[in-house]
């Protein structure tokens, strides 16, 4: 076999249209460097794609253990991607634990590419492994490719002196070499960053480079002796234009930077180390020269409040968090609510409560950003759809809060912080701007013609002027306690508190009235059933949709991006579908929120395992709806095993 | 400032149309027409001038200045005007805060605006009970106060807010008393400093914690037992019969007595308000067997807080041009030509 296959050019396997390969390892292995070149690689190639960081909460836990492994998935192909991929076809795994936790993930017949020098005694047994499980026949039934990886990397960068511990770091751009042989992909990107990362040290470049390209001539050699098939998958073809990837906590960065600018305001950024959301503030911090200050205040209440006295001195103020630093933010966001003054907050959603699964993704702060503050406190709040998005939903949010002179929530999610995309980078002359204009002179007279200042007189929107300290003639208080509709002097009786209340609410649901339609994401505009989204499952849901469409069946997605309040025309839209299925990374807060405002029977859908949906739990939940028979207006159908259990059977 | 020249304004310049609230007598007036009184002499300019306060009696103070104001939350003032500082330097930031509101439930941002050295001034009332919530104990209420969360008396140390202030780093520690004539003094020197300026004012709570200070504020008798302080001058009180002296053995203050005018021959130590070692042994000395040190008593000025940011936010933005389009096209990228969309 092998001289058969050696007298052929090498030939490549016909491509699927998408592969998922997922990398693991210990945490101090550089894995999620390893997931993000190859994710670089895999753009330039043209292919569309979604990737899964998904890494302990601890920085370097004891090596080899189970909780220390770190994994990067990524799906790729020359079709549209949407998620990271429900099950990998091949897992790259750098040790025993990094094997042990991913297996089950692994596609039946996928392929396991295993380090043995990894997979020493010790190692197993940190793994809890009784037996070598690359010898023992327990890996039956996928393809494994076993080999030293350690020791073939050890002799690739022999030339360069390295001492041990350094010339085994150099294992993980090994591995990638040999990612790169397996799917078909230019070397050259690679070399370049790593001559420009390690532009300080060459002899490391160097090292790093020849354990690429090591890896890279194994994949030659290895595809010979066994399983290893080289796959080209074909650019999947996108709108013409420039491309970068991004990930989500860039694009809320870059966002804030662009919503500021057509504000037309500097930016003031008050924030507070918390996974995941401090990528934003690192980002941030880098961009002093778009009038941006960041400041890291010594908590998330100083952090915030900060942010407040910001805006109060006339730049937009803009907070960071997640869901226990929301937490505390709460009071400071009642007082920018009752100030009515601009704010822009985000939450980086992480699994809770309390500390809950900081580096996990969940969906379970909603309530939170809808309905948690003390008193009749609304605010907008309005959720990413994925990374890319999270640019768009960041300028909205800057609109919002100056224009409706009120704090707005932004959610997005571990998943979306940390996962990249391929991004169409925008023109940003393309997004109407929306300038501020601070009053400058008193904006009423008083009965005896006298001219007089009202800070909180409204405009059409409902909106009180917004009025920076430092401009002549304009002195006046402000505060948490309850004022007076005009004046804004403190006034508790009962008229004053009725009416306040009135116009703080009658703002912010004004805002549906400045948003688009709620349209259908995909599928007809009435029909069976319509699969109701928010935030960051909007690609399990788009996939799970398409594919039920293409079986035939009458799905719609609608995904809403503005929670709180809901556009305006989303109550008739749902009103045109027989069901609502409402999936969600929490126990049905969105669900309960659509019930209670449009009196709609929505149906919950829920996950809470720290992990996204998988395309196939969806498809299997939107099946029910059918009986997985394109057509069938019965619907329903007896539940069995290869189902989900029906929601009342989870929520009762 | 934008613009430096002084302005002249009257003590009534600086009064609203708002109706005070404080109870009748409470110390808080005091401290307001001082406030009232003091601005006008500093120049300063009403359109530039914000009061930010927490929650508690003190933090009402805003409502009664006609210049900016913001009454924020409880104990967050700080936060607040640090944001306020970094947002545009050339506002005058004045802090009104309480023992409750600063040293309790705020203790932290406290410690960091002085820390972080925020240029404002900052007035702690100080009245050793919670007023506006009935009466309880504070942080700074003496051992064994009686409140209503106290029935059998408090039996926790009360904090010190000047060797608090010290301790974290404040470069500007003051401290007056609601009705004294020196009040004025000290805050015009708070405002000269560049920084944040810490100011411990004695207030008189006349409902829940009547005349505590009276060993020391009594209008009358409490005269002896002022220790106010002068850079460059003896530390002398009791009408300079008293002096306060270093004693190098045991490196701690003792009282002396003065005979005859002759300090020097006392041995009283001479006051330097840039002596930070000299500062904490004047905030520590107790009660009682000493005097209670007033007016400034440490002022060492360092750079400010928002001078620093703004010069490193300059220096980063140098030679650099704000393209937002160049901005978002950063990093690698690879362009998807016309032809290859076309079937889309």
């Amino acid at each position: 076999m092998a001289t058969l296959a050696a007298d052929k050019p090498v030939a490549t396997a016909p491509a699927p249209e998408a592969v998922v390969v997922r990398f693991a390892g210990d945490s101090g292995d550089g894995m999620q460097l390893t997931g993000g070149q190859f994710t670089l690689s895999t753009a330039l190639a043209g292919n569309d794609l979604a990737t899964f960081p998904d890494f302990p909460a601890e920085i370097r836990a004891p090596q080899g253990t189970l909780f220390g492994v770190s994994a990067f998935q990524i799906n790729f192909g020359s079709t549209e991607i949407d998620t990271a991929g429900d099950a990998p076809d091949v897992l790259i795994a750098m040790n025993p634990a990094a094997l042990k936790v991913n297996l089950a993930a692994l596609k039946p017949g996928g392929l396991i590419i295993a380090d043995t020098g990894e997979f020493s005694k010790r190692n197993l047994e940190k793994a809890k492994y009784d037996s070598n499980p690359l010898e023992d026949g327990s890996l039956a039934k996928w393809d494994v490719l076993a080999f030293d990886i350690s020791a073939l990397t050890m002799e690739s960068v022999k030339p360069f002196g390295l001492g041990n511990k350094e010339a085994l770091r150099c294992k993980n751009m090994w591995t990638l070499g040999l990612a790169l042989w397996m799917f078909d992909r230019d070397r050259q990107p690679l070399i370049d960053w790593l001559k420009s990362k390690f532009a300080k040290a060459p002899t490391i470049a160097d090292a790093n480079i020849a354990a690429l390209n090591a890896g890279h001539a194994y994949g030659e050699t290895a595809e010979l002796a066994g399983p290893l098939k080289k796959l080209h998958l074909e650019a999947y073809p996108q709108p013409a234009g420039l491309y970068r990837t991004i990930t989500g906590a860039e694009a809320v960065s870059l966002g804030l930077v662009a919503g500021a600018q057509l504000a037309d305001l500097p930016m003031f950024f008050g924030g507070y180390p918390i996974t995941p959301a401090s990528a934003i503030l690192h980002h941030l911090a880098r961009l002093k020269e778009f009038g941006v200050t960041t400041f890291q205040a010594e908590d998330e209440i100083a952090a915030i409040c900060s942010a407040i006295g910001a805006s109060y001195a006339g730049q937009l103020g803009v907070t960071s968090s997640s869901g226990p630093g929301i937490a505390l933010k709460g009071e400071a966001m009642g007082l920018a609510i009752m100030t009515e003054l601009p704010l822009v907050i985000v939450n980086s959603q992480r699994g809770g409560p309390s500390t809950g699964l900081p580096t996990k993704t969940e969906q379970s702060d909603l309530y939170q950003a809808v309905y948690g503050r003390n008193g009749d406190a609304p605010m907008p709040v309005i959720a990413a759809r994925s990374p890319a998005d999270a640019f768009d939903c960041a300028i909205e949010a800057c609109r919002i809060a100056v224009q409706y002179m009120t704090p707005v929530m932004l959610l997005t999610d571990g998943y979306i912080a940390n996962a990249a995309e391929p991004w169409k980078v925008p023109d940003p002359a393309s997004y109407e701007p929306f300038p501020v204009t601070f009053l400058t002179e008193k904006n009423s007279t008083d009965e005896d013609g006298n001219e007089k200042l009202l800070p909180f007189a409204r405009d059409e929107k409902g909106a009180r002027p917004w009025i920076k300290p430092g401009t002549p003639g304009l002195m006046h208080r402000i505060g948490g306690i309850e004022k007076n509709p005009g004046t804004g002097n403190i006034d508790y009786s009962p008229a004053s508190h009725q009416l306040m209340t009135d116009a703080r609410k009658a703002k912010v649901d004004g805002v549906a009235q400045g948003v688009p339609p709620q349209d259908v994401t995909l599928g007809n505009t009435t029909g069976k059933l319509a699969v109701v989204g928010w935030g960051s499952t909007y690609g399990p849901i788009h996939q799970a949709v398409r594919r039920a469409r293409a079986r035939g069946l009458d799905v719609s997605q609608i995904h809403v991006r503005h929670v709180w309040p809901l556009p305006a025309n989303l109550g008739d839209l749902l009103k045109g579908f027989d069901n609502i299925l409402v999936p969600e990374m929490n126990t049905g807060q969105f669900k309960t929120v659509l019930r209670d405002q449009l009196l709609v029977d929505a149906t919950p859908l829920t996950k809470t395992s720290g992990q996204p949906f998988q395309i196939a739990e969806l498809e299997d939940a939107i099946a029910a709806y059918f009986d997985g028979i394109p057509g069938n207006e019965g619907g329903e159908v007896e539940p069995n095993s290869q189902q989900l259990p029906s929601p009342e059977t989870v929520n009762p | 400032m934008n613009d430096m020249t002084p302005i002249t304004t009257t003590l009534k310049d600086w009064e609203t149309d708002q109706e005070v609230r404080w109870c009748p007598g409470c110390g808080d007036y005091a401290i307001l027409k001082a406030v009232q009184r003091t601005l006008p002499q500093l120049g300063a300019d009403p359109k530039n001038t914000v009061f930010v306060s927490g929650i508690g009696c003190s933090s009402r103070f805003p409502y009664y200045v006609e210049s900016y104001g913001f009454h924020t939350i409880h104990g967050r003032a700080p936060a607040f005007a640090t944001g306020i500082k970094l947002a545009n330097p050339e506002l005058d930031v004045w802090m009104v805060t309480g023992d409750g509101d600063g040293l309790s439930i705020g203790g932290n941002h406290l410690m960091h605006v002085l820390r972080r050295n925020v240029n404002l001034q900052i007035m702690l009332f100080n009245n050793e009970i919670y007023g506006l919530t009935k009466g309880q104990y504070s942080p700074t209420s003496r051992e064994g106060t009686l409140s209503p969360s106290t029935p059998l008396g408090s039996v926790d140390r009360p904090a010190n807010p000047c060797a608090f202030a010290l301790g974290v780093g404040a470069r500007f520690v003051a401290r007056g008393f609601d009705v004294s004539k020196n009040l004025p003094e000290v805050l015009k020197a708070a405002h000269a400093h560049q920084g944040a300026a810490f100011v411990e004012i004695f207030q008189n709570c006349i409902v829940y914690n009547k005349d505590v200070f009276n060993d020391f504020a009594a209008p009358k008798g409490g005269e002896d037992r002022q220790l106010w302080l002068q850079d460059g001058q003896p530390l002398l009180f009791s009408n300079g019969t008293k002096g306060i002296s270093l004693n190098r053995d045991t490196c701690s203050l003792e009282v002396v007595d003065v005979v005859d005018g002759d300090w020097e021959a006392a041995g009283v130590t001479v006051h330097d308000v840039k002596n930070r070692a000299l500062a904490h042994m004047l905030v520590e000395m107790p009660f009682g067997a000493f005097p209670m040190a007033l007016g400034v008593i440490y002022d060492d000025p360092r750079p400010t807080f928002e001078s620093s940011v703004i010069a490193q936010n300059a220096k980063a933005s140098e030679g650099k041009v704000a393209d937002l389009a160049k901005l978002l096209a950063k990093g690698q990228t690879w362009t998807v030509e016309a032809s290859d969309a076309d079937h889309i």
